[in-house]
């Protein structure tokens, strides 16, 4: 039989005889070699200890040793001729909260050690709720100490009952109890003599018989694309990490977001072609049809889609000294996507210790909250629950680019919902079919709209400066003005002197600039006007971020596209002269970069047309779309 | 109905190359770290399979402290050659010329200069920003602790204590200027399990690996072979084995480094599957006759923080 491998965490304090336990696993099993022991007989000594202290086997960091504490995750590896392990190894103590998240997030299985002594205690407690937290799927609690206690089955049994009371409250499908002495020996390898009214496993053979494949979600094929592979030009191959389910060859595929279908032509891996790739394996995917993909999308089954969406509700746990913030744009890292994301909301954060949950206006080192997530560009992801690899993300500070938060989505924001099917419905009808229904008009917008006799709409004009845009809008909006349309000209200059005046122009607080705009113009298309926007808006993540904020097909992206050159001869305010004098930094097409619309629903060229000519076609484009009547 | 379990070899294999993979598509210019020791030619043969059909879009680059074994600098030549790779040898030109060595300079200093400066001026030169390395969890205790993507500073050194936290499959691979990071596709690997992989996959090794009769000394515990002497001793001279007990016996290297820090161990294991008896044999663990680990409790965890990989 082929040997598998089982993850493990194991969390708790040196008191409980966590390590003794572990140094005990690697002992028995023979991982533990002489010249370590001697290095640990060596440092005992040193600390003046009676006895070689086998916890010291396990600290790896001077500062551990020396201070006789875990500080960090350590992993741990050792082997039976059945299985191999890997033990995530980390501290139990609350202060240490992120650093067993960190360790349970690759677990299959979770240890947790009471002292028979003792019984069920706060950090028990708090460890049982990280483990249905993180979705574990399954938990074995070894009630050590029991020689301490005369072997008691009565003693063994209370905390049983005790624990399994609350773990009812959490969300755990499996739970072990096993009586363990790691000291003595009793259960870990072999079954123990001194309690004969056991009838389970002992914890070796238990860990090497509990049953793992069926943890993996066998069901929905999810394959996001981390690379493309092009040797020549006869081979375009996708490769990537299977992350839930399986695929065949010539199966029928979509590919997010474009929402376009092929089949699988091929399973390629150096091993050679494959009928099948599955849950876990890292292979090259290639299709029948030349279809553009790139890293960040996913391909997955046409008839089991994931949900898409830029809002999302997630329970994060927070890892960084620095507090969370609500204005700030993090990275948030998901399967093999990168997209900035606000905390737009924390609807509460929640007690470790008493599962209490409490308002909170941001999330500091170690706190476990309910957030609301929103994101530039769209997700494809599944509830962590039922499925942890596109269920998961982290958050990445912008600034510092330290990992700030590990979150666990639990499913599409409710309000947004049917707009986030709408909008997947409308990337696959595409090519397909049109029977697209929106559903989420908010009704007052709809009456006014009604009696209004257009559409509300957000026309997004972005470019360098100097490129005409303001110019552009003015006559814009007169021209809509005169039509009887309700209208709204946001300008970057105007909304720099109160709605953003404590901004400047780093990229960050760029990026905040057109957040906020972003909702204001959403308020004002939400009172049924056409909201004229024009900003530099340099950032195409930032534009997307408020196209992600908007009902589909009502926002235009109009690309006003103008020569630098020109730009910098029209120089209408002398910016690019101070600019390329040095004293304005970071201006957009001197210092700072513009990245271009990719898809813009409009480009218009201001060095070869006129503006009345660029005010028409707009104006065309937007009876087109149905925003204008006829 | 056939059967999802994958194999523990096939699980490691695969998130050793997920993890390659996402090293390539999100840094601008990685390396990988090639010693040409077992653990490199597993990580060549992953990084092989990581980007079939395709090549790995990546250079190789040696550390050579110029103390290698002769065996290492030919195969090393040869299987670079045979696969088709870019390699780059990096060494301390300086120090080499002022004839560093540890029985002269001390041992950590040579480490230093020869291992630590060269890494990091091979790295700062040629601009990489990300550079695999071969190292397991399982070697020594402060690598234990080391995610599998490991941030150093500008001047390469690593801080145990202000680690990111590595979530799922997750990889934060964003860096601020002056940073790179080491990133190790084999953390999860024991010593077992590269052996059972270069039986797998039939992967090339040095043959230094194998065991044969070979003339020694005893050096602080340490069994140093002869082969080069004068690297051995640090010196031309002569007679610098005058009065040294030379002994005969069979034995092979555990593990590859400089030839006056290497030890070997007594050994009749003369093919792989010797080998992997051997190890799972073994009392004491891989590194045990690595001079440049035994030199304090913390040595590795030292060197890592000036830089080492």
């Amino acid at each position: 039989m082929e040997k598998s491998l089982l993850r493990l965490t194991t969390s708790g304090s040196v008191d409980d005889g966590k390590s003794t336990l572990i140094g005990r696993l690697l002992f028995e099993t023979k991982c533990v070699y002489e010249d370590q022991l001697a290095a640990v007989h060596k440092a005992s000594q040193k600390k003046g200890l009676a006895e070689t202290d086998l916890a010291l086997l396990l600290d790896g960091l001077a500062a551990e040793r020396e201070q006789g504490i875990t500080i960090d995750v350590a992993y741990r590896y050792f082997e039976t001729p059945k299985r191999k392990f890997i033990i995530a190894d980390c501290p139990g103590h609350e202060q240490y909260t992120r650093n067993m998240v960190t360790g349970a997030s690759t677990a299959q299985l979770a240890l947790i050690l009471i002292d028979a002594r003792n019984g069920v205690l706060t950090q028990s407690k708090r460890h049982g709720f990280l483990v249905s937290l993180l979705q574990i799927p399954h938990l074995v609690v070894a009630v050590n100490k029991m020689d301490l206690m005369d072997y008691r089955e009565d003693v063994y049994n209370d905390i049983v009952a005790e624990y399994s009371a609350f773990s009812e409250k959490l969300d755990i499908h499996d739970i072990t109890y096993i009586p363990v002495s790691a000291l003595k020996g009793d259960n870990v390898v072999d079954k123990s003599p001194n309690m004969t009214w056991y009838q389970g496993f002992p914890l070796l053979k238990y860990l090497e018989s509990v049953h793992v494949a069926a943890d993996h979600n066998l069901v929905d094929f999810r394959f996001p694309v981390q690379y493309v592979i092009r040797p020549h030009l006869d081979f375009r191959g996708y490769a990537g990490r299977v992350s839930s389910g399986t695929v065949r060859v010539g199966e029928e595929i979509a590919v997010l977001p474009s929402g376009k279908t092929s089949r699988v032509r091929g399973v390629t891996t150096f091993d050679g072609e494959l009928d099948e790739a599955f849950v876990t394996q890292s292979v090259v995917l290639s299709l029948e049809d030349e279809i553009d993909i790139s890293r960040g999308d996913m391909i997955v089954r046409k008839n089991n889609l994931p949900e898409v969406g830029n809002r999302v509700e997630a329970i994060i746990c927070w890892m960084s000294e620095e507090a969370s913030s609500e204005s700030t744009a993090y990275i948030l890292k998901h399967t093999t996507k990168n997209t900035k994301a606000f905390i737009s909301k924390i609807n509460y954060k929640i007690d470790v210790n008493t599962l209490h949950r409490e308002q909170a206006g941001n999330l500091t080192l170690n706190e476990i909250a309910r957030v609301e997530i929103r994101t530039a560009q769209p997700l494809f992801f599944d509830a962590y629950d039922s499925n942890r690899a596109t269920g998961s993300f982290i958050l990445i500070d912008p600034h510092t680019n330290l990992t700030v938060a590990g979150g666990m989505i639990r499913s599409a924001s409710r309000d947004l919902e049917s707009v986030t099917a709408a909008s997947l419905d409308q990337h696959i009808a595409r090519k397909s079919s049109t029977n697209v229904t929106w559903q989420s008009l908010s009704t007052a917008r709809r009456k006014r709209e009604d009696r209004q006799g257009h559409r509300a709409a957000v026309l997004w004009l972005t470019g360098y400066s100097g490129s005409g845009k303001s110019t552009i809008a003015k006559a814009l909006e007169k021209r809509l003005f005169d039509m009887g349309c309700s209208t709204m000209l946001l300008d970057g200059d105007n909304v720099r002197h109160g709605l953003c005046g404590d901004l400047g122009f780093s990229d960050r607080d760029r990026t905040e600039n057109i957040r906020r705009v972003g909702e204001v113009a959403k308020l004002f298309f939400e009172n049924g006007a056409l909201a004229i926007c024009t900003f530099i808006s340099p950032f195409r993540e930032d534009r997307d971020f408020v196209r992600g904020i908007m009902e589909p097909g009502r926002f235009f992206e109009v690309f006003v596209k103008c020569d630098l050159e020109v730009c910098k001869r029209r120089d209408p305010r002398g910016l690019y002269k101070k600019a390329a004098a040095g004293e304005i930094k970071q201006f957009t097409g001197i210092d700072s970069p513009y990245e271009e619309p990719v898809h813009p629903e409009l480009t218009v060229e201001t060095d070869l047309e006129s503006a009345d000519q660029i005010v028409e076609s707009i104006i065309g484009a937007l009876r087109e779309k149905g925003i204008l009547g006829g | 109905m056939q059967s999802h379990t994958v194999p523990y070899l096939k699980q490691l294999e695969s998130e050793s190359i997920h993890i390659m993979r996402e090293v390539v598509a999100e840094f601008k210019n990685p390396v990988m770290l090639y010693s040409v020791g077992k653990d490199s030619s597993v990580m060549v043969r992953l990084a092989q399979k990581a980007f079939h059909p395709g090549r790995f879009p990546f250079p190789l680059m040696h550390v050579d402290t110029g103390y290698k074994f002769d065996e290492m600098y030919g195969f090393r030549d040869e299987f670079v050659k045979s696969i088709g790779a870019r390699l780059i040898v990096h060494r301390n030109e300086e120090w080499i010329a002022k004839n560093t060595h540890p029985l002269s300079t001390g041992i950590d200093k040579c480490c230093s200069y020869l291992k630590t400066q060269a890494l990091l001026e091979g790295i700062r030169s040629n601009g990489f920003d990300a550079a695999f390395g071969g190292a397991r969890r399982d070697e020594e205790k402060s690598r234990a602790k080391e995610r599998i993507f490991s941030l150093r500073d500008a001047f390469g050194q690593w801080d145990p204590k202000n680690q990111r936290p590595e979530l799922w499959n997750l990889y934060n691979t964003r860096i601020n200027e002056d940073q790179t990071v080491r990133v190790f596709p084999l953390s999860n690997w024991t010593e077992q399990d590269v052996w059972q992989y270069i039986k797998l996959e039939n992967i090339p090794i040095v043959p230094i690996y194998y065991a044969r009769t070979r003339k020694v000394i005893e050096r602080n515990g340490i069994i140093i072979p002869l082969d080069n002497v004068p690297v051995a001793m640090g010196t031309d001279d002569e007679n610098a084995l005058k009065d040294l007990d030379i002994q005969e016996m069979s034995c092979r290297f555990r593990s590859l480094g400089c030839i006056p820090c290497t030890g070997a161990i007594p050994s009749e294991a003369k093919n792989i599957d010797d080998i992997i008896a051997e190890v799972a044999a073994a009392r004491k663990s891989e590194r045990e006759n690595r001079v440049i680990d035994l030199t304090s409790d913390s040595s590795m965890e030292q060197k890592k923080k000036e830089g080492y990989f």
